[in-house]
């Protein structure tokens, strides 16, 4: 077994174990709604966007126009645009970096961008997001088959998408303990979930760019120099 | 039901714009290498998003179901307590999904 692989497993192997878990939860929705089960890892393998493919799901359903689909995704996924300016994909070589930016998700992000990147081989990345979309894969495919019928009544399962994150964002205060990033954020994030309801992240997203992009202005005209013609 | 032909259809619409999201920034990052900009988004963003997708799953919670809203919230209070506590990821969500679950379904005594 390549080195990059046991340290890819030792590093984020509870993430692909979360991974799993929350793809049964995806799988259950599914085939509850009354889907063929096919289209569990067909979600899961092929658009591969967490949150998209439980918004994905409904739309199906409902035969929603093609418009309707591409506008969601566009919308919901447009948090991806950030994720590339900091994701290591320097380290891969080669036509794997096709694979690298297309299985860029919220966790390959997270479990990435905080680390040195001088410590991050082209293994151990490929590693990692082979390991998030595998998981992810089985685990919907579990859900659709064996969840449908097993865990169709349960509540609450869905809260491990909630975990997940507030478990990230901690890491993230961890790793760089910024208030202003923290308030910032949940301010906007507030104000937008009041705006906008369930398409909030874009809004959000957006204001909190736009106020970063303030800020580095701001911080750029403080730390250089105010020239003295008098002194 | 929706046939099989618009489910690869739609699936490939949504696989194209996403593939097309994810790729974007690497394009244009050549164009602004070592910026002082990029430098300071680099820093701030990752918490930033975390913290916005919490306030997004936060905002989920419905309230007309008072046991499952009841349950989303102290396994919130439960996540951060064990992930300050252990700092470990997946046990953090483990306990945050397994108080949610058991008391979503009335598994421990009746809390709420």
């Amino acid at each position: 077994m390549p080195l990059s692989l046991l340290r890819a497993v030792r590093e984020t192997g509870m993430v692909w174990l979360s991974m799993f878990v929350l793809g049964i939860g995806l799988g259950v929705m599914v085939t509850s709604s009354g889907l063929p089960w096919w289209v569990a890892p067909l979600l899961s393998g092929g658009v591969y966007a967490g949150s998209v493919e439980f918004l994905l799901v409904g739309l199906l359903v409902a035969s929603a126009p093609l418009s309707a689909i591409a506008m969601t995704t566009l919308l919901v996924n447009s948090r991806h645009l950030f994720y590339g300016l900091s994701f290591p994909l320097h380290r891969v070589r080669g036509m794997s970096k096709l694979y690298s930016v297309f299985a860029l998700t919220d966790e390959a992000y997270a479990l990435a961008a905080p680390r040195d990147p001088r410590r991050l081989s082209h293994g151990w990345i490929l590693w990692t997001q082979l390991g998030l979309q595998l998981s992810w894969m089985s685990g919907s495919l579990s859900g659709a088959i064996v969840g449908a019928t097993l865990l169709q009544n349960v509540k609450g399962l869905d809260f491990i998408l909630t975990a997940l994150f507030i478990a990230l964002a901690m890491d993230a205060y961890r790793h760089r303990p910024d208030r202003v990033t923290l308030v910032s954020a949940a301010v906007f994030g507030i104000i937008a979930a009041l705006l906008a309801g369930d398409s909030m992240l874009v809004l959000a997203m957006s204001a909190f760019t736009a106020f970063m992009l303030l800020r580095h202005q701001w911080n750029k005209r403080r730390t250089q120099p105010v020239e003295q013609p008098d002194a | 039901m929706p046939s099989t032909g618009y489910i690869f259809l739609a699936v490939g619409v949504a696989l194209a714009i996403t593939f097309l999201l994810r790729a974007l920034p690497f394009i244009l990052k050549n164009a602004i290498k070592d910026s002082p900009l990029l430098l300071a988004l680099n820093s701030w963003m990752p918490l930033g998003i975390m913290v916005i997708l919490v306030v997004y799953c936060l905002s989920m919670i419905d309230p007309a179901d008072s046991r499952l809203a009841g349950a989303q919230v102290i396994a919130t209070l439960v996540t951060v307590a064990v992930h300050l506590w252990k700092h470990n990821l997946f046990l953090s969500v483990l306990a945050g999904t397994g108080t949610c679950v058991a008391l979503a379904n009335g598994l421990l005594p009746a809390l709420l």
